[in-house]
């Protein structure tokens, strides 16, 4: 056994299986941290006051490193995926919040009076005219915190196994196959690469009127 | 508050995707042991989850359902998780346990020891029979340092005494606070070294620290292949504060039928000290894998 | 459980605070391990960042170099360096720079840019040579948004340096890999909250650091 994808059996999964698991344990979070960011961001929008602390908040919970995160989160989900994916969630907010409230800012005074003339509440005005523009904002914040959450999923094997990829690390110095290693990191950038060239298609099927290459270096 | 939502917000989404069966879920860790599959958990160095895929098959063999849960920690975290039902058979080392569980007990015999712990186990818990095995935390040199101070494998950890003030030893985190460990060569053998390192339990980092010298002494277990390999030096340990440490299967009551428990006493009665440095260094030293080399070895031994 | 009531615990503990794992060492090795991390990423990042957003080429190729960069698992380049190469700092540096160059780069790019492009027109008009603009035009205008690049790599640094303790380093992170197989929470927790206090002291440095470097002017426009 001494294949590049050829895994022990400790690991328990094939090579597509860690795989599979590992965007699920990378995407989920940030998926969540979105649903969370979404109306945080819209509450920062409405009253200004709210984002300062909030910035804040997230800052603080961004500086406490990863390990120390799951560690302390044993106690609540176990040697498990959740806990895991609770830090990244919580990290990708550090991104997502600023990226949808700039985006949501940035809609002109003018474009709003407009859909106002036009007679849409204010709900409506939300989901049909600043989401909409905000999209490359918030995508843009996306692909930094989807790329960032991929990334920190190995250090998951810190606490048992649950690091999917990065299960890859241990059995590369325990059974002393360096390639694993090489495997473990090369796959986890390529995933992270790949999903980032992903949002980037996406931002172009959801905002047919920009000029593709807008924002292309954040 | 955000964060309990998101936290929320993660369980359920990652509940929802648990479509693989594989993955356990968070919600049912307690559930898990007493159900009909016998969940064999193993701690973070090779030798046991060798142990483990050797417990787990023997018990396969006989029908039993097993799900592994290996590489999860030390035996502080494993300890935990037995007692809590997140795993119900896990291979233990009697003296280390009991070291654990009792750091003054000094027991003279391995009956003695399985007593002791017996004890002061939980008492949701129980330890089947001890094989003869033994894999023992150790205090070794590397062949120059020992070169150096004039030590052989006739020497004891006593001898060391003079010599640890200039020397730096290596071994696992936890090995810092164990009895089995910083805390009992200094009361035991009054040994005070120059500075500790932390490494891993008795796996590649401790290896390549005590080849490198980045580490004069270094915990080695007694069954790794790399002792022979390197000429590392043992030291002998006649106040026996590693004690007996013989392989024995730590499980929670009623997680195994009489089937599952005569399975496991069989292998006990088959393991010792020789085979398993033979499985060792099957599987750190020519690269097979853990499983494979665990069914070649039940199947031989007439247990699979 | 309670963290608070742990982190109490572990910074009353009089042993915390002395001796080669105490907290002035660990914090001393993790300022360290972070500064040298930094200096590094900022040796390769500022100078590349400055000249592409002078001429303003590259941008799309900076972009892929920060994604790479970005999509390289830290904890895995760490355990990849260390098979390679062994013990030492080494293996810890190059997942911390390669970590760290991404956000100064991109963020250098992106402020000399979006530098107002007619007091660099003015400056070329007065016959300044290239590298008089950069340094003395852009450069002013451009280090608010330089800074906060710097400043981003610097907090990501200091809470990814915690995995140098996995090699058997020091630094903070030796609180929380011992907290970890010792399962003493306290350790697990002060650690943690050590290495968040110093990513948010780091943040105050460069606030205060922002306040004195930037000319008034900028700072009024910006």
């Amino acid at each position: 056994m001494n294949g590049f994808f050829d895994l022990p059996s400790d690991l328990q999964y094939g090579y597509l299986g860690l795989v599979g698991l590992h965007l699920r344990e990378g995407l989920i979070p940030v998926l969540a941290g979105l649903l969370i960011a979404l109306p945080v961001a819209q509450l920062c929008v409405r009253f200004r006051w709210v984002y300062p602390p909030v910035l804040g908040l997230t800052t603080v919970l961004y500086s406490i490193p990863s390990l120390a995160f799951f560690v302390v989160l044993i106690d609540y989900f176990g040697q498990s995926e959740t806990t895991v994916m609770v830090p990244l969630a919580i990290y990708s907010l550090v991104v997502l919040v600023p990226a949808i409230v700039d985006g949501v800012r940035s809609v002109p005074q003018d474009t709003l009076a407009a859909a106002r003339a036009m007679g849409f509440g204010p709900v409506r005005r939300y989901l049909q005219v600043q989401l909409p523009i905000a999209v490359p904002a918030i995508i843009a914040g996306l692909r930094v915190a989807t790329v960032s959450s991929l990334s920190l999923v190995s250090v998951g094997m810190l606490i048992g196994n649950q690091g999917a990829l990065g299960n890859m690390l241990y059995s590369a110095t325990t059974y002393n196959r360096p390639a694993l290693a090489v495997n473990s990191v090369l796959t986890t950038a390529v995933l992270g690469v790949l999903a980032d060239a992903l949002l980037v298609l996406v931002r172009r099927l959801l905002t047919p009127w920009m000029p593709p290459t807008k924002g292309a270096a954040r | 508050m955000a964060a309990i939502a998101l936290a929320a917000a993660t369980a359920l989404l990652a509940g929802c995707s648990s479509s693989d069966g594989k993955a356990d879920n968070p919600l049912s860790d307690g559930g898990q042991a007493s159900g009909d599959s016998v969940v064999v958990g193993s701690n973070n160095f090779p030798e046991s989850t060798l142990l483990a895929d050797i417990y787990g098959e023997a018990l396969k063999a006989k029908g039993i359902k097993v799900t592994y849960k290996p590489n999860i920690g030390s035996r502080e975290t494993t300890y935990g998780m037995i007692k809590n039902g997140t795993i119900s058979v896990l291979p233990e080392y009697n003296g280390a346990l009991l070291a654990y569980l009792d750091k003054k007990a000094a027991p003279k015999t391995a009956d003695a020891t399985t007593a002791a712990i017996e004890a002061k186990l939980d008492s949701g818990l129980t330890l089947l029979k001890p094989a003869a095995a033994q894999s023992k935390d150790s205090v070794t040199l590397s062949a120059d340092t020992a070169k150096k101070y004039g030590l052989t494998g006739d020497s004891s950890i006593a001898d060391l005494k003079d010599a640890a003030g200039d020397l730096v030893i290596g071994a696992s985190p936890e090995f810092q606070t164990r009895q089995q460990g910083l805390v009992g060569l200094k009361s035991v053998y009054g040994l005070e070294f120059k500075s500790f390192k932390a490494l891993d339990a008795g796996g590649p980092l401790t290896r390549t620290a005590l080849q490198k010298n980045a580490v004069q002494v270094a915990d080695i277990f007694t069954t790794d292949p790399v002792i022979s390999k390197e000429k590392f030096v043992v030291l002998k340990d006649p106040k026996n504060l590693f004690g007996f440490e013989n392989v024995q299967p730590l499980v929670r009551k009623g997680a195994l039928n009489q089937k599952g428990a005569d399975a496991l006493d069989a292998v006990s009665a088959k393991l010792d000290t020789a085979t398993l440095l033979d499985l060792d260094t099957q599987v750190q030293g020519q690269n097979k894998d853990p499983l494979d080399v665990a069914r070649a070895w039940l199947k031989s031994a007439g247990l699979a | 459980m309670n963290v608070l009531h742990f982190a109490q615990a572990f910074f009353s503990d009089g042993s915390h605070w002395h001796g080669r794992d105490g907290i002035p060492t660990r914090l001393s090795e993790h300022v360290k391990y972070s500064l040298e991390a930094l200096l590094f990423a900022a040796a390769v990042g500022l100078p590349v960042g400055l000249v592409t957003g002078h001429y303003g080429r590259g941008g799309n190729a900076l972009a892929l170099i920060a994604t790479a960069g970005r999509a390289l698992p830290s904890f895995g380049l760490l355990v990849l360096m260390f098979i390679w190469i062994g013990f030492g700092m080494v293996p810890v540096m190059i997942p911390l720079v390669v970590l760290a160059v991404p956000p100064i780069l991109v963020t250098t790019y992106e402020a000399v840019r979006s530098v107002d492009p007619s007091p660099v027109d003015a400056a070329r008009g007065m016959g300044m040579p290239e590298s008089r603009v950069l340094l003395q035009v852009e450069l002013p205008v451009a280090l608010p948004l330089v800074l906060s690049g710097l400043r981003t790599a610097a907090i990501q640094i200091v809470s990814t340096a915690t995995i140098a303790a996995y090699v058997s380093l020091g630094g903070l992170g030796r609180y929380i890999i011992d907290g970890l197989y010792q399962r003493d929470y306290e350790k697990v927790v002060g650690g943690a909250g050590l290495v968040a206090g110093l990513a948010l002291a780091t943040l105050v440095v460069f606030w205060a650091a922002a306040r004195l470097a930037v000319s008034p002017g900028v700072r009024r426009s910006g």
